[in-house]
């Protein structure tokens, strides 16, 4: 479903050239609940920016539901995106004037949905994150967790086949953290691939499998070795 | 999506109040300063007989000094005509329709006790003024060129002199009472204000239509005072009234009314034989070059726009370019704060042409709010060159249905325009460092 092979990015500026990905390996099948971890400059939100068709790669291989998105002009990665994948911030990234029906409502305005098959999805999504009843609010009037969910309902709306999150409780105080990844696990349980770039061990111990990336190359390891941050940096 | 490209340009707007609002005003400070100018220009270029200005053509031959040309151009003409031959020329009727004409003026003396004397301009001219030129009538008609030829006391009335004298009421058949002497009113004519006036371009073209028309006749009968410019090259031969009249000082005007090119070359072929004519007996001393203008051709050559309006339009379209590169840089600003929600609109589908429609589509509702307000100014801005030049500049300084939409496009364009740089700028951000950053 989402492959890459000795995939390679390169930033490069007149002075310094670093490798942040080398001879990236990676296969999610569907309904993968994947935890990335790994230290900070690892590489980690690099692999999810290029999985997320958000950079482009300089070397190897990326095929994305068996479609290879090397050579994709501007418009056609923004349908892929668009139509297959979702994204959550660890900063939430709402639309501050917008209230969360508006904000939910941002990429279905793409899609070219009618305005009665945008409707039935808002309300569809903020149903399932449970802030139906305030669709109508702004995401200053939500708490940090709430605005998670908002931005978990505007990942959901276009019905993706994979949700790529980016340390989605980082902002987040511990019960709202494990209200969110309970969140993510339903929604993994009812058939969506997830990737999440966590430093948390406990949340990524949640996830159905791991994987660890150092110095921009991957490594597979068990739940087990990284249910607490001491064990994760000891990897 | 134009609909909801709408709805977010205002929200954006509402957003950054102060912002939105520098720009606004950059953009109506600029079309203020250029509808005004260009209003003014407009209205001093436009055709004033659109439907017949091919057909009308204002005479000039060279009766000037043999040792000087008219002016420091050698090819110049003298820009009015002797009365001696403005009056052949009118009597020898070779053109469909023709009047020699000049100024003057004179005191109005009301009937009735309280009513106070009042100083007019005059027109005079020949019958043929008013059908040649479309005069409007309200009540009466022109007199008849046996009044031109028998010098007749007639007059014909301006609306406003009508309304002084006589409220407004219809009063042909009554006589008034001009420097003391009875003239029967023939006609009243409705508003009529030719801009520029191009009739008479030599004695302000933007000036008010006179207040009196009689005949041209009347000038040498009742010695009427010449009021309009009046140029020799040399001095009457003789003294008195009759001296001057016959001199070779230039202060009349002659217009013709010829259907088409055959009937504009024949009287050329007359001008070129009067003037040969005039030649034996000694006048027009400098080689033959006599000339027919027509209304747009005159009103160019006595450069009716001048050179300082036209000054002034371009450097009101330079301020406009200053307070572009303002609104330039205003837009930078305001979509560099807009980088997170780009970079967020990016990564969940908009493609980059989809934000260039919508940015460009907020820049071009700017610059209509700025065209709105600039019109506004634009309004303010002839309001004061009313008050500095008068209210005869009142047709002048006023904006009509099509310099509204031209104030309009010119905001909108020119506000896209501005918006081209910031707007591509803001859609070619790399979405993942905003979305990080936030």
């Amino acid at each position: 479903m989402l492959k890459m092979t000795d995939v390679k990015k390169v930033f490069r500026t007149d002075l310094v050239e670093t490798q942040a990905l080398r001879d990236f390996n990676l296969h999610v099948g569907e309904g993968d609940f994947v935890a990335v971890t790994g230290p900070s400059g690892s590489g980690k939100t690099t692999f999810l920016n290029i999985a997320g068709l958000l950079e482009t790669f300089s070397g190897g291989k990326y095929e994305l539901d068996g479609q290879d998105v090397s050579n994709l002009n501007d418009k056609k990665r923004s349908q892929l995106r668009n139509e297959k994948i979702g994204f959550i911030f660890q900063s939430f990234n709402l639309i501050p004037d917008l209230n969360l029906f508006d904000n939910v409502d941002v990429p279905l305005r793409y899609r070219g949905f009618n305005s009665a098959e945008r409707k039935k999805r808002i309300e569809n999504s903020l149903e399932m994150v449970g802030l139906a009843q305030r669709m109508k609010h702004l995401p200053s009037q939500l708490s940090g967790g709430q605005q998670q969910r908002v931005a978990i309902a505007r990942a959901l709306a276009g019905e993706p086949r994979f949700l790529l999150a980016d340390e989605p409780t980082g902002n987040l105080d511990t019960q709202m953290a494990n209200s969110v990844m309970d969140l993510l696990k339903n929604i993994n349980d009812a058939g969506t691939t997830i990737i999440m770039v966590t430093h948390d061990g406990e949340l990524a111990s949640q996830a159905r499998r791991n994987i660890y990336v150092r110095d921009g190359k991957v490594s597979e390891v068990n739940n087990a070795d990284i249910s607490s941050p001491a064990q994760l940096s000891a990897v | 999506m134009f609909g909801y490209y709408i709805k977010l340009a205002l929200k954006s707007v509402k957003r950054n109040p102060i912002l939105s609002l520098l720009m606004v005003t950059a953009i109506a400070l600029g079309i203020g300063a250029c509808m005004t100018t260009i209003t003014v220009n407009y209205l001093m270029s436009a055709d004033p007989i659109p439907h017949k200005s091919q057909q009308l053509f204002h005479i000039q031959v060279d009766s000037w000094d043999p040792n000087n040309a008219y002016s420091d151009d050698a090819d110049s003409l003298p820009n009015q005509l002797t009365w001696t031959d403005a009056t052949n020329f009118t009597l020898a009727k070779k053109a469909l329709r023709q009047s020699a004409m000049g100024m003057s003026g004179g005191i109005i003396e009301p009937a009735g006790d309280d009513a106070k004397p009042f100083e007019a301009s005059i027109r005079l001219a020949y019958t043929d003024f008013f059908p040649m030129f479309d005069v409007p009538f309200i009540y009466g008609t022109a007199w008849d060129s046996q009044s031109d030829t028998d010098r007749e006391q007639v007059v014909v009335l301006s609306k406003r002199t009508n309304e002084s004298v006589f409220g407004g009421e219809n009063s042909v058949g009554k006589t008034i009472v001009i420097d003391g002497r009875n003239f029967q009113i023939v006609g009243v004519i409705d508003d009529w204000q030719p801009m520029p006036k191009f009739y008479d371009v030599n004695n302000g073209g933007f000036n008010e239509t006179e207040q009196l028309f009689m005949p041209f006749s009347l000038k040498e009968e009742l010695e009427l005072p010449n009021w309009g410019n009046n140029n020799c090259w040399k001095s009457p031969d003789g003294e008195g009234y009759k001296a001057f009249l016959q001199s070779e000082c230039i202060n009349t005007q002659m217009w013709v009314e010829l259907p088409n090119d055959l009937a504009k070359a024949e009287y050329m072929d007359y001008l070129n034989n009067y003037v040969m004519e005039q030649k034996k007996l000694g006048r027009f001393p400098r080689p033959l070059n006599n000339r027919l203008s027509n209304v747009m051709e005159w009103m160019a050559s006595q450069e009716v726009v001048e050179e300082d309006a036209k000054m002034m339009m371009w450097l009101s379209f330079m301020f406009l370019l200053v307070c572009l590169l303002n609104t330039i840089g205003l837009l930078l600003a305001k979509f560099t704060g807009k980088s997170s929600e780009i970079g967020l609109r990016l990564a969940v589908g908009a493609s980059k042409a989809d934000l260039f429609k919508q940015h460009l589509l907020e820049t071009a509702l700017i610059g209509v709010m700025g065209g709105i307000a600039g019109i506004l100014l634009a309004l303010v801005g002839l309001q004061g060159i009313k008050s500095l030049y008068g209210d005869f500049v009142d047709d002048l300084a006023s904006l009509d249905l099509s310099m509204i939409l031209v104030a309009l496009s010119i905001a909108l364009l020119s506000s896209i325009l501005a918006g081209l740089y910031p707007t591509w700028r803001a859609c070619n951000i790399a979405p993942a460092s905003q979305l990080k950053s936030q």
